[in-house]
């Protein structure tokens, strides 16, 4: 099991919920939000998992918790065989140019009033790894590599002066310019035109390649997720539903709510399809989620059991894991 | 029957740092009980163009020539109390953001009570009862009219905005990306309840970033590029027969779930629309371009029944 880079047990973040005076006067009890309850995966070296779901159902916070940016409520992060749950921040920082984050907005991840090549080179800086001159030398190539050309006009202009697409880049490269192991790129195209997108995930790809680099790729999107990804993570209202390859998630979704999921996906190829599994209602209320089966109460198979306790996680088919007790036959 | 005509509608933007072409000679018909959509990437034109039919373009942007006939009557010449009366009772429109047409501070059955009363002279008891009837039409219970918008999700503050919109059932329901914020499983539920409308004799000018969504439901496609109309055919004239090189690389970058597992960038950036490129508005991205592409702009021309293309590639003897 050298090859995990990244293995999360039962991780959990739950946020408290702001009370008023009248809340602690009548002493009612603390409510959370469990955004993150109870995450079980791994990732493998050069493997990239997607994982997708709805907004709200807790797969930034995964994200961020993983990297430290919020602190777990429970559960363990074990990186590069190292348990990181409880280290201090300064304990935490050598592994800290390990991990990356590339985040969604790349007109909110940049500094309007640094230089673009300052910016990419700040982390080798940081982490004193190179010297200035070095440092801006190495900033060269990587804009070169990232295809902003040419290398040093665009290193000295600023945020504002690029486009959505080419700021995307620049993140990419500040990300990069550590050569981590493990990076974690949540929704990094969803702000991106469609005709630049999948310049950006070959960029993504290439890096993936070169440094043999594990991600975890958060997406609502989960045709954007199969594109990039050799596994998928279904998430919904805090827990993983469904895990497995790729291909072989969405081809043979064996929750009802992936199946759903996959369904409402626009597709050109299948745009005549009538056949979809259609589900009602919304997401709950993460503050009281539903008893058992948490998609229980919007299920069209949902039994009286399902409503009682939780499923498992089960392997149904090679390294395909599916938390349900009525699980769809493959097709 | 043609419902609505846009014939050679310019929009410019005229801002300190230049003249901003947005829409740019543009024509397009929609039929009655028809659903067209006008795709195309951010800045492309297609939510102007929609604004430009309901004359919302906000300033320093102006219709600069051009006709719209809708249903027979030019609205662009219209005086502003007539097409005022006329918007609502016989144009819908829906927007990206629900919260941009709805009031933040008064309850959802107040809002859609008002659309009665204005436009029908009903008290507001029958008003009230109206607006509970359409919030079912929409999919939500009756008791939804004493919420405030905030107490709504942002799905179901959607299907009370497109409620107001369709109130008085309009002929025409133009739609400004009204999914984009929303959940994939969401965004099919309206997408479903748009159609709905439809079936009843609705027609839809829908406007959409997502060539996809659009395939799945439209009968006709307009692809925008820069301001332009670049071309204009049926859902499977579009898709199945894509002529221009845009709406090509177009398709070969929308991911599909049942599609390669590969999608290709379309290279370069879009252009700054304040210096337009010469000719084709394309050429400067374009993997097929030769000479009369920088030169002059390609016409509007039919390459079979009901499918127009503009490019240099269809057109016999060249420029």
């Amino acid at each position: 099991m050298v090859n995990k880079v990244l293995e999360v047990i039962d991780l959990k973040k739950y946020f408290p919920v702001t009370r008023g005076l009248l809340d602690i006067f009548m002493r009612r009890s603390k409510e959370y939000v469990k955004a993150v309850d109870g995450v079980s995966f791994y990732i493998e070296r050069g493997e990239t998992l997607a994982l997708i779901g709805e907004s709200g159902c807790g797969k930034t916070t995964t994200g961020r918790v993983i990297l430290r940016l919020e602190e777990p409520t429970a559960g363990k992060i074990v990186f590069m065989g190292k348990d990181i749950t409880s280290l201090k921040p300064k304990e935490l920082r050598p592994l800290r140019k390990e991990m990356q984050m590339i985040f969604q907005d790349p007109y909110a991840s940049l500094n309007p009033r640094m230089r673009i090549g300052e910016q990419i080179i700040h982390p080798l800086l940081i982490h004193g790894l190179a010297t200035p001159k070095e440092a801006r030398k190495m900033g060269i190539e990587m804009l070169k590599r990232v295809g902003l050309t040419p290398a040093h006009e665009f290193y000295d202009r600023f945020p504002h002066q690029l486009s959505g697409g080419q700021r995307q880049r620049v993140v990419i490269a500040r990300a990069m310019i550590l050569k981590p192991k493990f990076v974690v790129a949540d929704e990094p195209v969803s702000m991106i035109d469609v005709s630049m997108r999948a310049s950006i995930l070959d960029l993504l790809q290439g890096f993936r390649k070169e440094y043999q680099l594990s991600m975890l790729f958060i997406t609502h999107d989960i045709s954007i997720g199969r594109i990039i990804s050799d596994r998928i993570a279904v998430m919904y209202l805090g827990k993983i539903v469904e895990i497995g390859p790729t291909e072989e998630v969405i081809k043979n979704p064996r929750h009802p709510y992936t199946r759903a999921l996959i369904d409402a996906v626009p597709s050109i190829v299948r745009r005549k399809r009538k056949k979809k599994l259609r589900i009602t209602g919304e997401v709950p209320d993460p503050r009281n989620p539903p008893s058992g089966c948490r998609f229980h109460p919007r299920c069209p198979f949902a039994t009286e059991e399902c409503s009682k306790t939780e499923p498992d996680l089960i392997e149904i088919s090679d390294n395909h894991f599916v938390r349900c007790y009525h699980p769809l036959a493959p097709e | 029957m043609v419902l609505l005509e846009i014939s050679n509608i310019k929009i410019y933007y005229y801002t300190l740092t230049g003249i901003v072409k947005a829409v740019d000679n543009v024509s397009l018909t929609i039929n009655e009980n028809e659903w067209i959509s006008i795709v195309g990437e951010s800045g492309c034109g297609k939510s102007t163009l929609a604004y430009g039919v309901i004359r919302l373009i906000p300033p320093p942007g102006k219709v600069v020539s051009g006709k719209i006939i809708f249903q027979g009557k030019d609205l662009l010449s219209m005086d502003r109390e007539e097409f005022r009366k006329m918007l609502g009772k016989d144009i819908g429109m829906v927007f990206q953001d629900p919260m941009t047409s709805l009031d933040p501070l008064r309850k959802v059955g107040e809002q859609l009570a008002e659309v009665f009363m204005t436009h029908l002279k009903v008290d507001q008891k029958e008003a009230l009862k109206y607006a509970g009837d359409l919030l079912e039409k929409v999919g939500l219970t009756r008791d939804r009219v004493n919420y405030y918008p905030h107490q709504l999700s942002g799905g179901q503050r959607q299907r009370v905005s497109i409620a107001i919109a369709m109130a008085l059932r309009p002929k025409l329901l133009i739609a400004d990306e009204p999914t984009t914020a929303l959940d994939v499983i969401v965004q099919d539920t309206i997408m479903d309840l748009i159609e709905s409308f439809k079936k009843e004799g609705t027609s839809i000018l829908f406007i959409t970033h997502d060539l996809a969504l659009a395939a799945e439901r439209s009968d006709r496609i307009a692809v925008m590029y820069a301001g332009k109309l670049v071309e204009l055919g049926s859902v499977d004239q579009i898709i199945d027969n894509p002529r221009h090189p845009y709406t090509i690389g177009l398709l070969q970058s929308v991911p599909d779930l049942w599609g390669p597992r590969r999608i290709e960038s379309i290279s370069g950036y879009p252009p700054d629309l304040r210096t337009p490129p010469s000719g084709c508005r394309f050429h400067p991205r374009c993997k097929e371009k030769f000479e009369p592409c920088s030169k002059e702009e390609p016409p509007l021309i039919e390459i079979e029944p009901g499918h127009y293309v503009s490019c240099w590639l269809y057109v016999k003897g060249g420029a």
